[in-house]
Formats: structure tokens, sequence, C-alpha cells
């Protein structure tokens, strides 16, 4: 009998929290409101990101009851802090605003290439922890920053796979891998997925999670590639404990030798 | 009494009140998903109609936008 996909099997404790799925969903960059709920809805995913600014009077439509809707739930960045003092601040309105102590932390330290600035970030992160919040950093591939961030208390690490909305993917898989062997805690690749494929990979490295963002907002079908991407997030994880083939120079035939008949020469 | 309104000079009628600020960006006074800061410092919902605001004072009124 075939076997559904289900992603109940293999649930993800995170801050706390037991969440089924392992895609986390950022919702900048969509068209519109309505493309972003069907987007979420098509990730499946249960934890969404917002970012905190002022208040629009003119702005149509409320994210807020969008995603309330979807009952998900609201994880509020620190997105365009640049320092540690900026970022706190920034958390502290967004619990204010949206009753929760969960932050997905970014001080960017480049303005360039957003990089984050892991001096100023490792400051924000202890700051928060000390005031209670649940804090996800977003950091550099950085093993040892990785576990600086998770000796100060944080819930989890996401080291980013390629800068911010560049969609190169994972650049340094080895650093990945590095976090992975260096830390017992959450590991979720965020930024640089560009493709279904990236996220994948991102899984079959050993990372708990993966947040996509531009990939899917600014792909030409959102939904779709919501969708692709669920499902190579859930193919990565599979593969991850089914455990790969070692890779291997030359061939080794998968067809034994034994039995070939013997061909006379005409 | 002027302040600067996120990021706007303003003149705020109606008291001098952090509850003035908001009404006067149109906003209702129980607006649910804002957050408020004076001067860098958060003002938690349940003193709004209390703090004063000081001539010249930095206003910013945040809700959750699309990011991330």
């Amino acid at each position: 009998m075939a076997e559904t996909l289900t992603e109940l099997e293999d649930p993800l404790l995170l801050g706390g929290r037991t969440v089924q799925s392992r895609l986390l969903l950022g919702t900048g960059g969509f068209s519109s409101l309505a493309v972003l709920s069907e987007a979420v809805a098509a990730s499946g995913s249960e934890i969404v990101t917002v970012a905190l600014r002022r208040v629009d009077p003119a702005a149509r439509g409320s994210l807020l009851d969008v995603l309330r809707d979807l009952g998900v739930q609201v994880l509020p960045n620190t997105a365009g802090c640049h320092t540690a003092r900026d970022a706190v601040l920034t958390a502290r309105l967004a619990r204010e605003a949206l009753e929760t102590e969960w932050i997905k932390l970014e001080v960017i330290g480049d303005e360039d290439t957003l990089l984050p600035d892991g001096a100023e970030l490792l400051r924000a992160a202890e700051e928060l922890v000390a005031e209670g919040f649940v804090v996800l950093p977003y950091t550099n591939d950085d093993p040892v920053l990785a576990r600086r961030l998770l000796d100060v208390g944080c819930a989890a690490v996401m080291p980013l796979g390629a800068p911010i909305g560049s969609g190169m993917g994972i650049r340094n898989p080895y650093n990945i891998t590095l976090i992975r062997e260096a830390v017992d805690a959450p590991v979720i690749l965020d930024a640089g997925i560009g493709t279904a494929s990236d996220a994948a990979l991102a899984m079959e490295l050993g990372c708990d999670a993966v947040l996509a963002a531009s990939a899917v907002s600014r792909a030409q079908d959102p939904v779709r590639m919501a969708r692709a991407i669920r499902a190579a997030v859930h193919a990565g994880r599979l593969a991850r404990s089914a455990g790969r083939i070692p890779r291997r120079l030359y061939a080794t035939a998968s067809t034994p030798e034994e039995g070939m008949p013997d061909f006379p020469l005409a | 009494m002027k302040i600067i309104l996120n990021g706007h000079s303003s003149d705020v009628r109606g008291g001098e009140s952090v509850l003035a600020a908001i009404k006067q960006l149109g906003l209702p006074p129980d607006a649910r998903g804002v957050a408020v800061a004076v001067d860098g410092e958060v003002i938690p919902r349940a003193r709004w109609e209390d703090v004063r605001l000081s001539e010249g004072a930095r206003v910013e009124v945040l809700s959750a936008m699309q990011g991330g």
C-alpha cells in the first residue's frame, strides 16, 4: 500500500514548543496578503516571521488578521537593526506589540551583504535572554559563534547559507556540517535558499529546520514554490535519517558479477 | 505641543499623553498589534494614558509588517 508523506511523526522541539513543520516562512516580499496567505498554507509552516515598522495608517488589510486566521505562530524579527541597542529595543517593542517572548534576532553589520555583526549579535542575545526572551539568532555560518550564542542561552542558531535574498544556496556546506557537529540545539538554516534543492541539502546536512522567505515570496509562482520547498525539507530530513552512501571516486557495481555468461567470440 | 511622531514633526492636539499621539495617527485607543517607544523607551499599553510627552519627544509607533 502506498504511504502518504507526513510530517507528523517527526516533530521539532523549539523554544519549549513542539511543531510539526520543519519549514519556517518569512512574510517579506509577497505581492499581496492573498498570495501570502495561500503560500503560508501551501508551505505547511507553523511559524512565520514579521518585521516591526512604523504604523502605516493607510495600510490596507491586516497582516496579523491574516496570520491569525491561518493559525500560525507569529515570530517577530529585528530586521534592519545594526546595533545591539536597536535590536534589544526592537525586541522589547515586538514583545509589547505581539505578546510573544520569541524573537528572531538579526543584527546586520554590512549594508551590501547584510551579513550579521557577530559581536553585536552576541551582546544583544545575552541581554535578551536575561530579559526572558526566546532568542533565535540569525548568525554567520561560524561554528564558534554558534556555540557562543548557545552558551549565552539562545534557543537555537540560525546560520546563513548565503546572504539574505541572494538565492545562492549553501555556499559553505562544510561549515553547516561543523555547526551541526558543534552544537546540541536546533540548527535552522536561514538565508540563501533559492530553490527546493537548497532546502533539501540543508536538511541532508543535519539542520533541524529551514527558513525560507524570498525563495518563496519572489518566485514566479510563490504558492507552488512553497509546496516544493515543503516537500524538499521533508525529503532532506528523510534522507538524513536514512543515512546516505559514502562518496567514492570510482564506480562500485550495483549488480553482482556472479552468474555472468561467457560469450564465445563469433 | 510639537513632537516627532514616526519621524515627522507633529503638533499633538487633544492632550499630552501617549494616547493622544496614537489617536493623532488615526489609530483607535485599543489598537491591536501596536507598540510605542518614547525617546527610546518602551511604553507599555497600560501606561499610554498616563505617560506625558514633553516638547520635542521622539515617539515611535510600530506594528507588524511583512518581513523576514
